[in-house]
Parts: structure tokens; C-alpha cells; sequence
């Protein structure tokens, strides 16, 4: 994010911290608004927040005010330091994911022109969250949070293998790990020689991006896989306890982390920043490109929100069974016939 | 029961009839049966069955009606008290009485002189239980017992036999008469406090209980509507307590 | 004896202790979780102490008297028509059914019988006030397994039968309308079309719920073969309504027994399931609301004209004597023993109510079941604490 200016190190980085936090709440916010507000509200024939802003738009703006002024709180037999790191660290976990997300050619955060590490990096730091929500159930001393993170355990852990598994299909078709890379590879690729809208690996990697959906709902710990959270059960699982800023931090660490995974689905799936049409090396892209980036994360946070709201919720014994006997599988299916198609083709 | 037959159609004497047929019968084997041990019985034509037992035929009873009768339906257990009770009712509650006084002078009184319902009762305490044939159509027996004064307190009620072999749903209807009458039941070792707290000291349901909210507040009676804006108000409506 | 201060403290220590993890998880007793009093899944306040292994249940504990209210002793200072409004707030869901087997007890012994029109009036509020409680109870069930949305559907759809309930008497949930020998008023005019167009949307709405809950595979996956439980047990405890039905019993009050009302003058099927479980029972109140569907358009069309309210005294006093009327309310069989002297108040009477002996299988149905079907199975169950505690 030079902007053809010389800046010394330190003020760059400052830019490029300031644009991850934008980056990272202003798709969060519109996820917040626009799916959790009003979709799910005229599924379930209301209006939502109408009050603040036009439409209710300030909402999340007063939520978060709301939630800054409310009293620390915290158990009085709970473990004190445990308590308040975890919410950091899952905010943390999805700062670091951002990081390697390309929004155009180049805006991207990070110094060099390609990062080599990718997906690979984004997968082994997304999996930190699962730490953070673990410790956030053991150590609010309460029994319906500590069941909460056990379940939230035994699920996050299960479903993180069919969300690699996935993966691994589009990195073989690619043939790199670098999601840059992958996103030029998008564009410049051919279906039987015809390159009009390049390659998109949703046509051939349909079976890769249904597992990668069924696993992001349940790492997100939505429905069908909220047994973490299950309201009617454990009230409220793993972050009861939580309030106030705290608990806005858990909140913003869910939508964001639904964010940063739509954008990698449709960075993996869909063509990332990239248009049929566009060209891939101007520099208007830099502006273009992230707002289609953000059209494309829209379209995958509406199905996964309105998954979440149509669906009763999976027993979690039963979640389980699924994630080990039925996505596993078929995600080492997917990769086989993957790696067999890309020699034969 | 004379109005309902002045203006009945004829096929309601004649639907009268067919149970009568069939409760009948059940009163003439249960009679045959348990012999001396049906102390009374009541037969309401098409409509129920009562019958009293000894509460020594209480649990054989019930027994026999479950496993060779066919009464399979538990439907409910519970108690009566049969003490008038002496704080009066309803409008005739008074705040300034001498509860305790009242209390003991009803107390002084002989349970046998009580009156008490259908198929009679002898003691102030009254077990009674419902049970159905849902094989059947409309066929329900009421069984009551009366409870024996306890050996150590005359004046408190003793304990009868439990039926929770017998219908496992009696355990909480059991639990719930023991709190609000202090009844006991041999052989049920659940008998907890089912509604009220454990520090609760009384019986509730007993008549010498009294719901003190009557004796506290008097019942207002016909209270006046309020005045509108501008009216004055009629004086002294609200404190003479209306009978 | 006195407690010193530090006595105290160490007493409350000690409680304190019990919600201290790490001490439970090293016995083998396993884990106490209190699910309530207050808690989303619990339909009010029931407390139930669940003694867990991990995620199973080793025993379970209801504890109820959270809302007892007293009835038994409040009805005995009361008159006959001031214990209709009393027992109007039992079930508070259905109110009109709660106030029938009352009314018809004390007309048995009275030896009135109510007008024709009054008694199909009478059914017809009976049959609405299922069709509110049982539409509640689907999106209910909806939100224990964790769809959150038909809840929604459930409640505006509901709200139509509320509105004609509340046009009729003035009040949705307790419109204490009953009185002994007949109603309190007429239907107004316009009344009747209007409920057979409710009665329409009803049975969309029906349909609607079978397509989105009980069509979908997670909500079978949760529900089928969950709580069995089985003909012959269900009758001893007491189970009815639609829970003893879904058991595989045939038994329905408002057909197997004679009562003054209108039930018999319309025809409708009395639906059973044979498997037990929470999907039976679920199916089950599905099919019994189309049922009311179907009673209340019959009625409403038949409707004879007349008087509806027979000849009482002004001032109602009963004749000794005892009777027991029990009637199919929504949440299953409620029933009242109306014990008399000659007064004008009843001398006792006891309620029946059927979420008393619903919740009283709970001890034997959850025993080695897993947290989240501790909800599944008490959803299914269906119960009211107003009704538990009375």
C-alpha cells in the first residue's frame, strides 16, 4: 500500500494496521447490518432495528456503544487472566487471518509481492480461535459455559479437517498455495480452451466447496452446528459469562471470521477480486477490486446466514458422526479425483 | 337431578341406562370381593362410581382394580378434609379474631361428627384416588379410604399403604398430600416437599390452617367504581367490609 | 446455640464449593447441573437438577412450587362463579379450556344442563383455545431443537385466533367467559364468517409447519426415537392427551365420555402414532390442531339459535354432593372434584391437571440421555408450569 509514495517503515506499517482494522470491520459491520439485522428479520417477518439511522443502519454503531459502557464484569470464582486473554485472542486469530487475503494486485498487506505460505497460513492461524473460545468456557467457573467449550472442542476441532481437506483440491487444481497466485490462476485459466471468464474453481471444485461450506458453518458454530452456543441449552455456552466489551469482542471475532471465510471462499472458489472483463494488471483494479471482493463475500455470507436461520440444530454426538464419517471421507475423495483429473487433463 | 330430566330427549334415560348396566355390575363384583372391606359405595347413574374401603384394603384394592379389572389409567390421588373450617368463609372471614382459639376449639370437636360425602367416612382425613379403563368407554371408579388418627397423636392423621407399586404416577400425588395434610404413606420413601420450601412448618390444605391474606385484609365486597375527574368521591364505601 | 460470623462463612463456602469444577469433575458422582429456574428452554420456572457423566444424564430431579399459587386452599374461600376467574389462570395458554370442566362440574351437581347454543359456543372456544396452544407449542418446539424462525410464523398465526377470542369476550388469554349455566354474552355479529376464514389460515399454517419442521432431516435426526415411551407405562403415570396418544393409547375425552357438550355433534378423527417418541408426539398435536380445525367449521356452521344461558338462581348454591368432570384440555386430561355442602362456595375441590402428571415421567424417561435431549423430550412433553404448580 505504498500509493507511490516513499514512507519510511514504520509509517507504512501503521497504514497497512490501520487498513487491516478497516478491512476487517467494515465487512464484519455490513455482515452485522445487513444479514444479522434485516435478512434474518424479514425471514422471521419483522423489520429489525428501524430506530437508529435511516433503516436502522447506525445499529451496530449503538450496540457497540451500548456494550462500552457497561460494567466489567467478571465471575468471582472465575480464572481471572484465562478470562480476559481469551476474548483477545480470538479477535487476535482473525486479524492474522486478514493479513493474507489479496483485495486487488496489489492490495495486499503484507511486503512482498506474492505471499508463499497462503492458504497454509491462513488455515494453521484460523485454528488459534479454537483455543480462545476452548479457554473462555473453563475458565468462567460456570457449568453451562464449560459445557459449552467442551462442545465447542470436540466440533471446532472435528470440522477443521474437512475445511483443509477442501482446500487441497483448489491448491492442486491451482498449483500453488499463494492466494494471489491462486486469484491469477482464476483469471488467466481455461475451461477446454475457451478462456472467456477464465477458470473459476467452483465448476470443478463444486464437491470441494460444499464441504468447505458445511465446515465454515460449523466452525463459525452457526446453526446447524451451534451446539457451543445452543441458546435453549446451555444458554449460552461458551461466552455466558461475557459481557460489555468482552463480549462485543466475541461477537465482532464471529462476524469477521465469517467474513475473512467468505472472502477465502470466494478467493478460492469464485475468482477473488477479479472479474470477467476486467483487466488483471491496472491500477484501477486497486479500487475496483476490493468492492468486488466485498460482492462476492455478500453472496457467501447470505447462504451461511441463511443456513443458520432455517435449521434446527444437530445433537452434538450426531455432528460428530457427520464431520468423521461422511465429510472426511468425501473430502479425501474430492482430492483424489482431483489430483487424477489435473494429470489427465 | 330435575330440570335436566324435564327437558332430556328420551335417548338420554335410555343412554342412563346402558352404564348404570355396567357400573352395576362392577359395584356387584367389587362387593363380592372385597366383602367386608367396602365400607360404602355410591352409584351415580351414567355418570361415576364411588366407592370407601378400609385402609387396610386400600393397596389390595387398588391392586386388584389395576391387574384384574383392567383400570390401567392412574388418573389422580390426592386428600380431603372434612373439618368445617373455623375461621369461616368468605365474606364472613373477620380480621380481629383469635385465630389460635378458634383453632383449638374446632380442633376439640369429634371427627365423627363431621359430615362427610358420598359413601360416608368416618375419621376427619380421607384418602381418594381415580382410576379409568380407557378400554372402556367412560368407566372411572373413585376409591376413598379413610386415613386412621396416628398412634402417637390422636388428633394428627395417621398413614395409609402406598400405591406406588401399583401406578408409579401416584409417587408425586403422594408427595403432595403428605406436604399439605401431613398423611403418611407406608413403603413410599420419596416423601419430600413437592411445591413448598423444606423450612415449611404446617400443613396448608388442612382446614385449621388459615389462608391468612382474609384474616390480614378484610374481603372488600362490592367496592365502588372510581370517580370520575371532577366527581367527589363516595365516602366511606370502600372500608365497611360488605357481607 | 449461636453461629459465629466465621461459622457462617465457612457454611457458605462450602455451598460455594459445589459450583467449583474442578472438585466435581474428580468424584464419580458426576456433574450437577441446575437447568433453571430461569432459563429459555424451561416454559417458566421448573427447576430440574440433571446429575451429568460429561454430556449423559445420570438422574434427573424436577423440582416444581416455583408458581404455587395455592389453589386448593383459595377456591375454599371463594364462590362458585369467583373460582371461574381463579381458574382461568392455571393454564394460562387456553383459558376457555381451564374454566369448562369446572363449569360442567358444577352444573352436574346443580343438575343444569347448559342450552344447545351454549354448549356449541362453549366447544367452539374449547376447540380455539387448543388451536392457540397447540400452534404455540409447534413454533415452541421449533426453538428447543433450534430453528429459530417458525416460532415467528407460529405466534403471527396465532394471533388470528386470539383476535376472534378477544372480540367475543374482550380478553386473548383470559377471557373468562363461561358462567355457570351458560355464557356471559352472545357472539357478535359477523363473528362466525370471520372464524371460518381463521379457521382457513389455521390450516395453512399447518401445513406450513409440516413442510418446514417436521419435514426436515436435522429435526428428524433429533427427534425419532428420542423418548420413547411406551403404552403401558404412560398410563400408569397418569400421561394424557396428545403424549398418551402418540404412545399408541386410543383414548380421547371428548369421545370415549359423555359430557354436555358438543363434541358430539361434530365430526372428527381422534389421531394416534405408535412409536413414542418426541417425533410422535410432535405429529401427533400437528394432526389434532387440523382436527380443531375441523371442529370449529362444523360447529360454526351448524350453530343452532337460542338462549344461551339457562335458568340459575341469581345467587348459585349447590347441593351437596361430590362429582369429578374431566375434560381433553390442549395440554391433556384436565379434570375437577367438585366436593359440595350446600353452600355458596365449593367446600374442596381438586384440580387434575395433566402437566402435573406429564412432568411426573420425567425421573424415568431421562435417565441415560444426552443434555440436548433433556430439552427435545421436555419440548415434546409440552408443559405448563401454571398447570404443574397450580
Amino acid at each position: 500500500m505504498m500509493f507511490g509514495l516513499e514512507l519510511a517503515y514504520w509509517q507504512e506499517s501503521i497504514l497497512r494496521s490501520l487498513g487491516v482494522l478497516v478491512a476487517v470491520l467494515l465487512p464484519a459491520g455490513t455482515f452485522v447490518y445487513v444479514f444479522l439485522f434485516k435478512m434474518v428479520s424479514f425471514m422471521q417477518n419483522r423489520l429489525g432495528p428501524m430506530e437508529a439511522g435511516p433503516y436502522g443502519s447506525m445499529q451496530l454503531l449503538a450496540e457497540v456503544g451500548k456494550a462500552l459502557q457497561k460494567e466489567d464484569l467478571v465471575p468471582d470464582k472465575a480464572d481471572r487472566t484465562l478470562f480476559k486473554l481469551a476474548p483477545y485472542l480470538v479477535v487476535a486469530t482473525v486479524l492474522l487471518t486478514y493479513v493474507a487475503i489479496p483485495f486487488g494486485p496489489d492490495m495486499v498487506f503484507i511486503d512482498n509481492e506474492f505471499f508463499g505460505t497462503g492458504i497454509f497460513y491462513v488455515m494453521a492461524v484460523s485454528s488459534i480461535s479454537v483455543i480462545g473460545i476452548i479457554l473462555a468456557g473453563w475458565s468462567s467457573a460456570s457449568k453451562y459455559a464449560l459445557l459449552g467449550g467442551i462442545r465447542a472442542a470436540g466440533q471446532l476441532i472435528a470440522y477443521e479437517l474437512p475445511l483443509v481437506l477442501s482446500v487441497i483440491g483448489v491448491v492442486i487444481q491451482a498449483g500453488t498455495l499463494d492466494l494471489q497466485r491462486i486469484v491469477i490462476a482464476q483469471a488467466t485459466g481455461e475451461i477446454f480452451g475457451w478462456g472467456g471468464i477464465g477458470n473459476p474453481f467452483i465448476l470443478t471444485q463444486f464437491i470441494g466447496l460444499l464441504i468447505f461450506m458445511i465446515a465454515l458453518q460449523a466452525e463459525l458454530a452457526q446453526t446447524p452446528f451451534d451446539m457451543p452456543v445452543a441458546e435453549s441449552e446451555v444458554v449460552g455456552g461458551y461466552h455466558v459469562e461475557y459481557t460489555g466489551l468482552r463480549f462485543l469482542l466475541f461477537f465482532i471475532g464471529e462476524f469477521a471470521t465469517a467474513g475473512a471465510f467468505a472472502a477465502i471462499a470466494a478467493t478460492l472458489f469464485l475468482g477473488g477480486w477479479w472479474l470477467p472483463g476486467l483487466d488483471l494488471e491496472a491500477s484501477y483494479m486497486n479500487v475496483v477490486g476490493p468492492l468486488v471482493l466485498l460482492g462476492k463475500m455478500m453472496i457467501f455470507g447470505g447462504i451461511i446466514f441463511f443456513i443458520r436461520f432455517s435449521y434446527p440444530r444437530l445433537r452434538e454426538d450426531q455432528l460428530q458422526r457427520f464431520a468423521w464419517k461422511f465429510l472426511i471421507p468425501l473430502a479425501l475423495v474430492n482430492i483424489t479425483a482431483t489430483a487424477i483429473l489435473k494429470v489427465v487433463f | 337431578m330435575s330440570s335436566a330430566d324435564t327437558e332430556a330427549p328420551v335417548e338420554d334415560d335410555a343412554a342412563q341406562q346402558e352404564p348404570d348396566e355396567r357400573r352395576d355390575a362392577l359395584l356387584a363384583g367389587l362387593t363380592e370381593r372385597l366383602g367386608d372391606d367396602l365400607l360404602g359405595s355410591h352409584l351415580e347413574p351414567g355418570i361415576n362410581l364411588w366407592i370407601r374401603v378400609t385402609p387396610e384394603a386400600w393397596v389390595p384394592t387398588m391392586r386388584h382394580l389395576r391387574d384384574d379389572l383392567g383400570f390401567r389409567f392412574f388418573e389422580f390421588l390426592s386428600a380431603i378434609d372434612w373439618m368445617p373450617s373455623p375461621y369461616g368463609r368468605y365474606e364472613e372471614a373477620a380480621v380481629d379474631v383469635d385465630l389460635h382459639a378458634l383453632r383449638d376449639a374446632a380442633l376439640a370437636v369429634d371427627p365423627t361428627t363431621f359430615e362427610t360425602g358420598v359413601a360416608g367416612g368416618d375419621t376427619r382425613f380421607q384418602v381418594f384416588a381415580r382410576v379409568v379403563n380407557v378400554a372402556e368407554r367412560d368407566l372411572g371408579i373413585i376409591v376413598k379410604a379413610d386415613v386412621p388418627p396416628s398412634a402417637d397423636d390422636p388428633a394428627e392423621p395417621g398413614a395409609v399403604g402406598t400405591i406406588v407399586a401399583v401406578y408409579p404416577g401416584a409417587d408425586w400425588c403422594e408427595r403432595e398430600v403428605h406436604e399439605m395434610y401431613g398423611i403418611g404413606f407406608d413403603g413410599n420413601p420419596n416423601l419430600r416437599s413437592l411445591y413448598l420450601p423444606s423450612a415449611f412448618e404446617g400443613h396448608p390444605l388442612r382446614k385449621d390452617f388459615p389462608l391468612l391474606a382474609r384474616h390480614v385484609k378484610p374481603w372488600p365486597g362490592i367496592v365502588d367504581v372510581e370517580p370520575m375527574p371532577g366527581e367527589a368521591a363516595t365516602p366511606g364505601a370502600d372500608e365497611e367490609a360488605d357481607g | 446455640m449461636t453461629v459465629t460470623e466465621s461459622e457462617q462463612l465457612a457454611y457458605v463456602a462450602a455451598k460455594a464449593a459445589d459450583a467449583r469444577v474442578n472438585v466435581e469433575l474428580e468424584t464419580d458422582e458426576g456433574m450437577t447441573l441446575n437447568i433453571g429456574p430461569q432459563h429459555p428452554a424451561t416454559h417458566g420456572t421448573l427447576r430440574i437438577v440433571a446429575k451429568l457423566d460429561g454430556e449423559q444424564v445420570l438422574w434427573v430431579e424436577p423440582i416444581m412450587g416455583y408458581m404455587h399459587r395455592g389453589y386448593e386452599k383459595l377456591v375454599e374461600v371463594r364462590t362458585y362463579p369467583q373460582v371461574t376467574t381463579l381458574v382461568n389462570r392455571i393454564d394460562w395458554l387456553a383459558a376457555s379450556c381451564n374454566e369448562t370442566p369446572f363449569i360442567l362440574a358444577t352444573e352436574q351437581l346443580m343438575g343444569v344442563e347448559a342450552p344447545l347454543r351454549a354448549q356449541y359456543l362453549r366447544t367452539i372456544f374449547h376447540e380455539m383455545g387448543r388451536i392457540a396452544h397447540l400452534t404455540m407449542f409447534l413454533g415452541d418446539m421449533g426453538v428447543q431443537i433450534g430453528a429459530l424462525t417458525p416460532m415467528f410464523y407460529a405466534m403471527r398465526d396465532r394471533e388470528f385466533v386470539l383476535n376472534q377470542t378477544e372480540s367475543v369476550s374482550g380478553g386473548r388469554f383470559h377471557p373468562n367467559f363461561n358462567r355457570i349455566g351458560g355464557l356471559k354474552d352472545d357472539i357478535p355479529k359477523g363473528w362466525l364468517e370471520e372464524t371460518i376464514r381463521v379457521m382457513r389460515k389455521m390450516e395453512a399454517f399447518c401445513d406450513q409447519m409440516e413442510n418446514l419442521l417436521l419435514g426436515n432431516e436435522i429435526f428428524e435426526q433429533r427427534t425419532r426415537g428420542i423418548g420413547i415411551i411406551p403404552a403401558e407405562i404412560a398410563q400408569q403415570y397418569g400421561l394424557s392427551g396428545a403424549n398418551l396418544r402418540a404412545s399408541g393409547v386410543d383414548w380421547d375425552l371428548r369421545r370415549d365420555v359423555d359430557s354436555p357438550m358438543a363434541w358430539k355433534h361434530a365430526d372428527f378423527d381422534v389421531i394416534t402414532h405408535t412409536d413414542g417418541d418426541c417425533y410422535a408426539r410432535t405429529w401427533v398435536r400437528l394432526q389434532e390442531t387440523r382436527e380443531a380445525c375441523k371442529i370449529v367449521t362444523q360447529l360454526c356452521e351448524d350453530l343452532p339459535s337460542g338462549p344461551i344461558m339457562a335458568k340459575v338462581p341469581r345467587i348459585i348454591k349447590v347441593p351437596a354432593g361430590e362429582a369429578y368432570v374431566a375434560t381433553e384440555n390442549p395440554l391433556g386430561e384436565m379434570g375437577y372434584y367438585v366436593v359440595s355442602q350446600g353452600d355458596l362456595g365449593p367446600f374442596r375441590v381438586k384440580i387434575r391437571t395433566a402437566s402435573f402428571h406429564n412432568i411426573s415421567i420425567v425421573p424415568w424417561v431421562l435417565r441415560g440421555v444426552y443434555v440436548p435431549d433433556i430439552i427435545s423430550i421436555l419440548g415434546s412433553l409440552y408443559f405448563i408450569l401454571g398447570d404443574i404448580d397450580r
